[in-house]
Order: structure tokens, then sequence, then C-alpha cells
């Protein structure tokens, strides 16, 4: 865990009672809601189709038992007892009242969280792979270059009105589970020739109506030099980034139309005559930061326990742990994922109950910590292997044991037209339904990983382009359809999928997909060859001709 | 962004002004006596785009009371009763075709 300190403390509270006198001032008229829409969205505030959403940021993906207690309370006395984990590390609450706002923003600052730039042009919470400082073979804990960059970008004047959103996500192990790709700047933590530690940058990635994979602007970049390099990536973009269209205001656009070699030359201009400054990063300044983060009192522990030698009769429990259940760095202790992707629920929603009830779990098994990921689903950091089945036992109770992580039940979804005002059709109804056409637990492991991507709108939040299914929403004649796309995926081989052909209607769509799956289990050369690959291999053609051969 | 007093109005058929009421967010319709009502069935209907230009004009008028008005299609069944005219209203109106998972004790 990272322990805020008093300037942080400060800051925060700062801006809670800043919010508070605007929506005072908005409330009383004094504000028109022109004046007052920058403001909310800068402190995550939405308004969507039937009240405000309110959007929290959970910097790279890290919670404490206590902080997650406070998201529960503010579920339980401001909403409706329920949020929803989205795809960037947030959490999203559905029917807050904005008088009500200020009051629970306060009640979260209280446990050092926060709403800033969860929405708005400005560089949003950066976000990192779910496992940092417990994934095997990970460089170094990514988490402290994104609490760097956190502290870096948070309220930076010159980054608080760019052209348009800005994202960042970084990762340090070769496996991407921070799908760095798909954001404005990616950062890939690794070691040059020399041994020192230093970034791949990538930049120019991003979905929505446009979608881009990131390109490689520079193959390393020394962690001393991080700051100003991504500085010059921003003022080039602050600089030529289009602000008259919407639709190409994104730093993916630029990159795309300057083409990435001439973009990387204005950016290497502005860094050259900045590199040398007070961006350059001292060692005390990352040590600092590294000291704030508090790391468990690991025992040691044999690799395999009496406990889980006994528990490993039990066939549920033993389908679970090879389903959740994942290498730790430590000998003796577990990752565990918590499937937020029961069959039937909304994809990434959890109950203020499940909320307070795994923060007693945490706090029992996994050293008070939390974490939450883009694939909305959770994870426990720090579990010891003996604690596994009993921990199995309460999370079962709590509807958190459900055993598919990474299969074709674990899908993510936004919230689609049951809330969000700029979608065109339904997301969750369709991940419900698909949810119970695989609920067969044997079924979906002989399919093997699979993700299904759904969004509502083109703006993609459900990240449908990087499924290895993806399900877009669109509107035709007042009617919902769907188009659907294959062979996409978000990690260190990103790729977009590839569109099968038309849109099929709302009621069509589990089909489809159940065709798409058949299709794939009757084509794939061997059980362990991936839907994707299977898709590579083959492309799209023969799944086209099954999909479309009957309709 | 452009003014919804600024874009072109085209009505196809009977039509109401909708909201989000400003201190809680709620949806609201607005009435022929120059207010809001959570309730569909008090909205004022319009038909004509003046009609709704007009309607549209006294409501985005109310910037301290609502958010957003915009004008939204109807469906004048039998006997009067006023449904939503598409599914986006309809979920405004009756709130998520979802359903949510029963609360673990």
């Amino acid at each position: 865990m990272y322990a805020y300190d008093e300037l942080d403390r400060t800051l925060i509270n700062e801006r809670v009672e800043e919010f508070r006198d605007q929506v005072k001032r908005r409330l009383s008229g004094e504000l028109t809601e022109d004046e007052f829409k920058m403001l909310r969205l800068q402190n995550g505030v939405y308004l969507q189709l039937h009240a405000y959403m309110f959007r929290i940021a959970i910097p790279y993906g890290t919670l404490s038992s206590k902080q997650l207690r406070r998201l529960a309370h503010v579920a339980r006395r401001y909403d409706r007892g329920y949020g929803h984990f989205t795809t960037r590390q947030n959490i999203q609450f559905n029917w807050i009242k904005l008088a009500e706002l200020p009051d629970a923003l306060a009640d979260l600052a209280e446990v050092g969280i926060h709403a800033m730039q969860t929405s708005g042009n400005n560089t949003r919470n950066v976000t990192s792979d779910q496992w940092a400082g417990v994934a095997p073979g990970e460089i170094e804990d990514p988490r402290i270059w994104s609490e760097l960059l956190r502290q870096y970008t948070t309220l930076h004047p010159e980054f608080s009105f760019l052209p348009r959103k800005f994202k960042f996500a970084i990762t340090a192990s070769a496996h991407d589970r921070a799908a760095i790709k798909i954001h404005d700047i990616g950062l890939r933590l690794h070691r040059n020739a020399q041994g020192e530690t230093g970034f791949e940058v990538l930049v120019g990635g991003g979905l929505g109506r446009t979608p881009f994979i990131g390109k490689t602007i520079k193959p390393f970049v020394h962690g001393r030099d991080i700051l100003s390099y991504v500085e010059a990536i921003l003022r080039v973009y602050n600089q030529y980034g289009r602000r008259d269209n919407i639709y190409k205001a994104r730093i993916k656009i630029l990159v795309h139309e300057l083409g990435i070699d001439k973009f990387a030359a204005e950016v290497e201009d502005e860094w050259l005559a900045m590199r040398d400054s007070a961006l350059t990063l001292d060692d005390a300044v990352i040590e600092e930061i590294r000291s704030r983060f508090s790391y468990p009192s690991y025992e040691n522990l044999p690799h395999m326990p009496e406990e889980l030698k006994k528990a490993a009769h039990d066939p549920l429990f033993e389908r679970w742990r090879k389903n959740s259940v994942f290498t730790h760095k430590i000998q003796g202790y577990a990752i565990v994922t918590l499937s937020l992707k029961p069959v039937g629920g909304p994809p990434g929603d959890a109950t203020a109950e499940q909320m307070d009830a795994l923060a007693d779990l945490a706090d029992k098994y996994s050293f008070g910590e939390i974490r939450v990921g883009h694939e909305q689903n959770l994870a426990l950091p720090h579990v010891a292997k003996r604690g596994l089945p009993a921990l199995w036992k309460a999370l079962d109770k709590i509807r958190l044991a459900t055993p598919n992580v990474n299969l074709v039940s674990d899908i993510i979804a936004c919230p689609g037209l049951d809330y969000c005002s700029l979608a065109n059709a339904r997301s969750i109804p369709i991940a419900q339904e698909l949810t119970r056409r695989f609920a067969n637990h044997d079924t979906a492991e002989l399919i093997g990983r699979l993700h299904i991507n759904i969004s509502g709108c083109i703006n993609a939040c459900g990240h449908h382009h990087v499924g290895h299914i993806g399900i877009l929403g669109v509107e035709k004649n007042g009617e919902e359809f769907y188009q659907i796309t294959i062979g996409g995926r978000a990690d260190e081989n990103a790729e977009l999928g590839v569109l099968i052909g038309p849109a099929v209607p709302y009621g069509e769509v589990a089909d489809v997909v159940e065709d798409i799956v058949e299709a794939y289990l009757a084509l794939r050369e061997r059980p362990d060859e991936l839907f994707v690959d299977t898709v590579k291999r083959l492309g799209v053609g023969p799944f086209r001709e099954r999909v479309y051969a009957t309709r | 962004m452009t003014s919804p007093l600024e874009q072109k109005i085209r009505i196809t058929g009977p039509s109401i002004v909708t909201a989000n009421r400003t201190f809680d967010g709620a949806v609201i319709y607005r009435t022929a006596s120059n207010g809001w009502s959570t309730s569909l069935s008090e909205a004022a209907i319009v038909r004509t785009a003046d009609e709704a230009r007009a309607l549209l004009t006294e409501s985005v008028a109310d910037d301290v009371g609502a958010v957003g008005p915009y004008i939204a299609p109807v469906e004048i069944k039998d006997g009067g009763k006023i449904k939503p005219g598409n599914l986006r209203e309809h979920i405004r109106l009756k709130g998520v075709t979802i359903v949510l998972l029963p609360v673990p004790a």
C-alpha cells in the first residue's frame, strides 16, 4: 500500500471543500450548468440517463480494506447499495445525488480516496498491472512509477486543459495485464543491456471511434528521464493536437496523421531542450516514493502446505484453485483473482455487502490489500496457500468464487444503454445472457481462454475492439443491433478485431456467439490452440461463413 | 457544444421535453404549467416544431431546476396514456432493464 503524506491529504481535503462550494453555487443558481459542467467533470461527476454518475479513482488498482469498506459505505448511504468496477481501475456509483456528492467525497477523503481527474480533458487515473509487486518475474513494482506520474500530473496546469482526455498505463511484466498498447501513453518497464531500469514508451494507442494500437516511440528511456520525456510528448500534443473536432482530438489521431517518425522527431526536439532540467529525477525522489509503499512481512512457508493437499480431494475447490489462483513471487503465497462475473450478474458490479465482507477477508488472508483489474475483476494479492481452502469457502458464500476467470463468461462490458447517456444499445443484458449460455463449467473449460468484450456505443468503454470476440451495440431505425468482431486482443500482442459481417439484432447476439465458439471448437488444430490463435491462423472467413450461412 | 435551441427541430409525432433534475439527476418532464414532473403522464405534449421550440425554450430557461432539456418522442395510446417513444426513453422512465443479483446475506 502507498501511504499518502500530509501534502496529499491537504490537497484532497481542499478539493472536497472547493467542490462543496461549487455544488452549493450550482444549486443556488449562481453557476449555470454550462459553467458547472467542467467543474463537476473534473471531479468525476457525469450526468447519465437516470441520475448523476460518480466515478472514483483507484490509482494503479490498489485498495486497502479500510478504503473498500468506505466504498461500501458510499454505496449504501448515498447510492443504491452497489458499485460498478470499470475497465480503468475506477469504481462508479450510478444513482448519486448532486446535493449529497460533497458529503460522499468528504467521507472518501478520510481514507485517501478522491475522484480528481476521473473525467475531463486532462490526464486520467494512471493505471497499472493489478498484480504489481507480487507477479513473478516483474522488473520492479510499476506502482512506484505510477504514483510518481500520478503526483506529477495531478492538477498540473499544463495537463488540465488538453485537447482531449489522456490515459497512462504501466506494466513491468513480460505479460501485459494493463493493456498498455491501447493507452495514449503506454510504459513498459524493462532493463537495457547495461542493466539499467527504464521504459519502452508507446504512444497513440486508443479505442473509440478510431482505434489504434500504440506505437513504440522510444525503445528505452531511463527511469530518471521519464517525467521529462512524457512531458515532451504532452507538450507536442498540447501544441498540435486538434481542438476543433472532438472526434479527432486524441493523441492517437495526431500520431497517425503526422506519422510516428515525424511525431517522434518533434518529441525528441522538445525533449532535448528540457531533458536536463528540474524534471530529471534523482534517486532520492524515487526512493522517497518507494519508501511510502509498504509490503507485507511474508512468512517462510512451504510450497505445498498440508491444508492444500487435503483440500485437493474436493473437486469444486480444485476447479476454483486451478482457475482463479495464480503464482506469487513468494513461495507459499498466491494471488487470488475474484470474478465479478457470476452467472446472470452484471459484469463488474459488487454490492456493499460483498465489499464489506471482502474487506474482512482481505484483512484475514491478504494483509488488508485488494486489487482492481481492468478486466473488471478483483484480486487478493498476498494469500498464504494454507489459507486457500478456507478463503474459497468464505468467498463462495459472498458469491465471489465463480471459477470463470479468463473463460468465456468472464465478460468485460460497459454499462450500456441501461445507464449511459452516450450508449446506443444495451451491453449488460447481452453479457448476462452469454453467461447463462456458457454457465456449464466443463464447456467453458473445453473452450479455454476466450475474452468477450461488449460496448454499447462506439466510444468503446467495453474495449470491444480488443476482445477475442468484440460486440458493439449500434442503433438502426430505433432498434438495437450489434456488430461482431473477432481476433482482437489487449495483451503484449495487442491487435484490433476484424468485423465478421453485418450487424445482428439484439435477440440473435448470443446465438451468433455460440456459432462462433462452435466453429472454433471444430476448427482448432489442438485443444490448447486459443481462440485468437485459430482466428489468426484461419482469418475471419470460416467464422463468417458459419454465422451468416443461415442468416 | 451546440445549444439545444440552435439545433434544427424535427418532430414526426407527439413529443415532450425531458431533462434531469439538477439536485439529484432524476428524470423529469416539462408540464403544461411551466413546471416539471417526474411523471410522464403529466408531460406537456407538443405536435409541431413551433410548439416544441416554445416548450424547449421555456425549459432551457430554467437552468437552476433542470439539466440538459431535449425533445423526445412519445406515443399516445388509446385512452390517452403517454408511453415513451423509444427504448432510451423507456429505460429513463422505467429504470434499468437488467436483473440485479440478490444481495448475499
